[in-house]
């Protein structure tokens, strides 16, 4: 049982991490905390696909003579890193599109707190 | 040869629209919609002439950059691709047409440029979803479709960025979970290609990976396809959508979740492992059944015509659910029709709803009355016709994908869903009659109210308005009494293999 703990820590830190994200995303009032918590959520998914590739005492990717046959398993896989590579670009833009959206709800609204938020929009009859 | 290279074609045209109508704008202005236009135009050819062939001569793949799967990324265009992407294209064309002159009205001058470009891009997304064979590109255009809807839909009226930011993060969850799926199955499997995994997954056995990567890939895209009860940021991002934004994103954006898990469930797992090794299908006909009857019975209290359409979007996107779910031929095919069928009642009663909108100012059902009928009647005759379809009144094409649904309910002996089924025809005979009652019967309650629409000049909608409405109304008709011709030809061959 502790072997299990004990030999996937890294998942069960982001396993954490991922619920820290959306407990922020769906509890938190503030909708820049809403962003803060989306960030922690996709970089907890980075973190996954790039500690599932991870290995010890070996290389990186590339053809060298020396390593053949058997040998060939101390390569590192590259595909998950370079995958969350175009996660990252992702991510960048859905953060940039959801401040660009925060912006124009300050700038109407005058508030970020949700709750205010639903009032305002109660009492802003088109 | 054009053929081999089909299935690249169509994605490329939408991303190459995107990038050429802003730098054409620097030019002239006007040149956005009609290259826009342009750019759907060819691919709907394309995409038709696609099925045309595929339906010949068998499934084409694309290889990118000449590197062979599983490597490499592959395009792969199947029947149900090629049907997929034809139905797409073709409602956006003649959505596309419609939207010319409400954009006019309903978004500022230095908007339409960047939105048209968006368009493209949320296009060149949904086509990449049906077109690729890689799961991770899969996620990359979803990504990319998802993006340019949130800035679709914030350009709309006061509210629309507080809707639009909500959509952004239950999406952004959703396209979350699905990469997480794929992370799951990469380490499991080792590729990413959908082909290649189909191989593999029956070798490896049943594991807990797989069912949590399967799960997490269904979840995700039930976010997007705003499956019951993923469904929240749905009917705010639809009513406060501008009308074009909206009449896009109903016919398409939802069934490209949809098709997502057709895909994973049926093509990629296969039907034996996701009805009796782990019955997620069953449990996504649940859902359904229940979406169905939620939307149903929350449209019939709204008071405002684009959120009804929206919570009855909620519910088709139900009949969908359901028919995958139900994991046997005429469920398929009542699922994949109804895809067609919804997609071309949705799109003529949101244009209608559009018209309204850019002749009276608003759509709110409460203010309906017969002045209506008087001074639109094409408008509200389209209606009259879209409503008879959402109900499933024969010859109409709603008729025809419930008939299969029903079918494939009795097939699997589930009496339950079968009288689901039959009781939301009822509950959208209510909400839509509601309406149609308003239209043709209620005369000016008020004096002020009969003034006040007798002060509105001008009658019925522009011709490049009215047009594309009534073909999608024609079309309700022509494709129901069609419907042997598109089953028998088309649908028998996109079922799974083994079926």
């Amino acid at each position: 049982m502790l072997d299990f703990f004990a030999g996937h820590y890294a998942y069960w830190f982001i396993l954490v991490l991922l619920v820290i994200g959306l407990y922020g995303m769906i509890f938190k009032k503030n909708l820049v905390k809403k962003i803060i918590g989306m960030s922690i959520f996709q970089v907890a998914i980075i973190l996954f696909f790039v500690a599932s590739a991870s290995k010890w005492n070996a290389t990186v990717p590339i053809l060298e003579h020396g390593i053949q046959g058997e040998a060939l398993v101390q390569y590192i896989n590259p595909l998950p890193h370079t995958l969350m590579l175009t996660a990252i670009v992702v991510g960048v833009a859905i953060n940039g599109v959801a401040f660009a959206l925060i912006i124009r709800i300050y700038r109407r609204y005058r508030t970020l707190d949700e709750n205010t938020l639903l009032r305002n929009m109660k009492d802003d009859t088109e | 040869m054009i053929q081999n290279n089909a299935p690249a074609l169509v994605p490329l045209i939408f991303l190459f629209a995107g990038i050429i109508i802003p730098l054409a704008a620097l030019k002239l202005r006007s040149s956005a919609y009609f290259i826009a236009l342009g750019a759907t135009l060819a691919s709907t050819i394309v995409s038709i002439s696609n099925v045309i062939f595929v339906l010949d001569s068998g499934p084409v793949r694309y290889f990118f950059g000449g590197w062979p799967p599983p490597i490499g990324i592959e395009y792969v265009l199947d029947p149900l691709s090629a049907f997929l992407t034809a139905v797409i294209n073709g409602i956006t064309l003649i959505v596309l047409i419609h939207a010319g002159k409400i954009v006019e009205k309903e978004i500022q001058e230095h908007r339409r440029v960047p939105y048209y470009a968006l368009v493209m891009l949320f296009l060149c997304g949904c086509n990449g979803i049906i077109l690729t064979g890689d799961f991770f590109n899969l996620y990359v255009f979803l990504e990319i479709s998802s993006l340019a809807l949130y800035g679709m839909v914030a350009v709309g009226d006061k509210k629309a960025p507080i809707s639009a930011f909500r959509y952004l993060i239950m999406g952004t969850v959703g396209g979350g979970f699905y990469l997480l799926g794929v992370g799951f199955l990469y380490v499991h499997t080792g590729s990413l290609n959908m082909a290649d995994i189909k191989e593999i997954l029956p070798v490896l056995g049943t594991n807990p990976v797989v069912i949590v990567a399967l799960s997490l890939m269904v979840l995700g895209f039930g976010i997007k396809m705003a499956l019951f009860p993923l469904h929240g940021w749905l009917p705010d991002a639809y009513t406060h959508a501008p009308s074009a934004s909206s009449s896009i994103m109903a016919p398409i954006g939802v069934k490209i979740g949809a098709y997502g898990i057709l895909r994973i469930l049926l093509f990629v797992f296969g039907i034996k492992f996701v009805t009796q090794v782990f019955p997620i299908a069953q449990i996504l006909t649940w859902f359904s059944a229940a979406g169905i009857i939620y939307g149903s019975i929350m449209a019939i209290s709204q008071d405002e015509m684009k959120r009804m359409l929206a919570y009855s979007s909620i519910s088709q996107i139900g009949y969908i659910g359901l028919g995958i779910g139900l994991a046997n031929p005429y469920g398929i095919i009542g699922a994949v029709l109804h895809i067609l069928n919804h997609g071309l009642m949705k799109a003529c009663l949101f244009l209608v709803a559009g018209n309204f909108r850019m002749k009276l100012g608003h759509s709110n059902i409460k203010n309906f009355n017969d002045t209506l009928r008087k001074k639109m009647p094409w408008t509200t005759a389209a209606f009259a016709a879209g409503a008879l379809a959402m109900v499933g009144i024969p010859p109409t094409v709603g008729f025809f994908s419930k008939w299969y649904l029903a079918l494939g309910t009795i097939e699997n002996k589930s009496w339950i869903l079968l009288a689901v089924i039959l009781l939301s025809s009822l509950l959208n005979a209510v909400y839509f009659f509601r309406i149609i009652e308003k239209i043709y019967f209620r005369s000016p309650s008020s004096k002020q109210e009969e003034k006040e629409h007798q002060s509105r000049k001008g009658t019925e909608v522009a011709a490049s308005m009215l047009i594309p409405t009534l073909v999608l109304a024609g079309a309700l008709f022509i494709f129901g009494l069609l419907n042997t011709i598109i089953v028998k030809g088309v649908l028998m061959k996109v079922l799974p293999p083994g079926m």
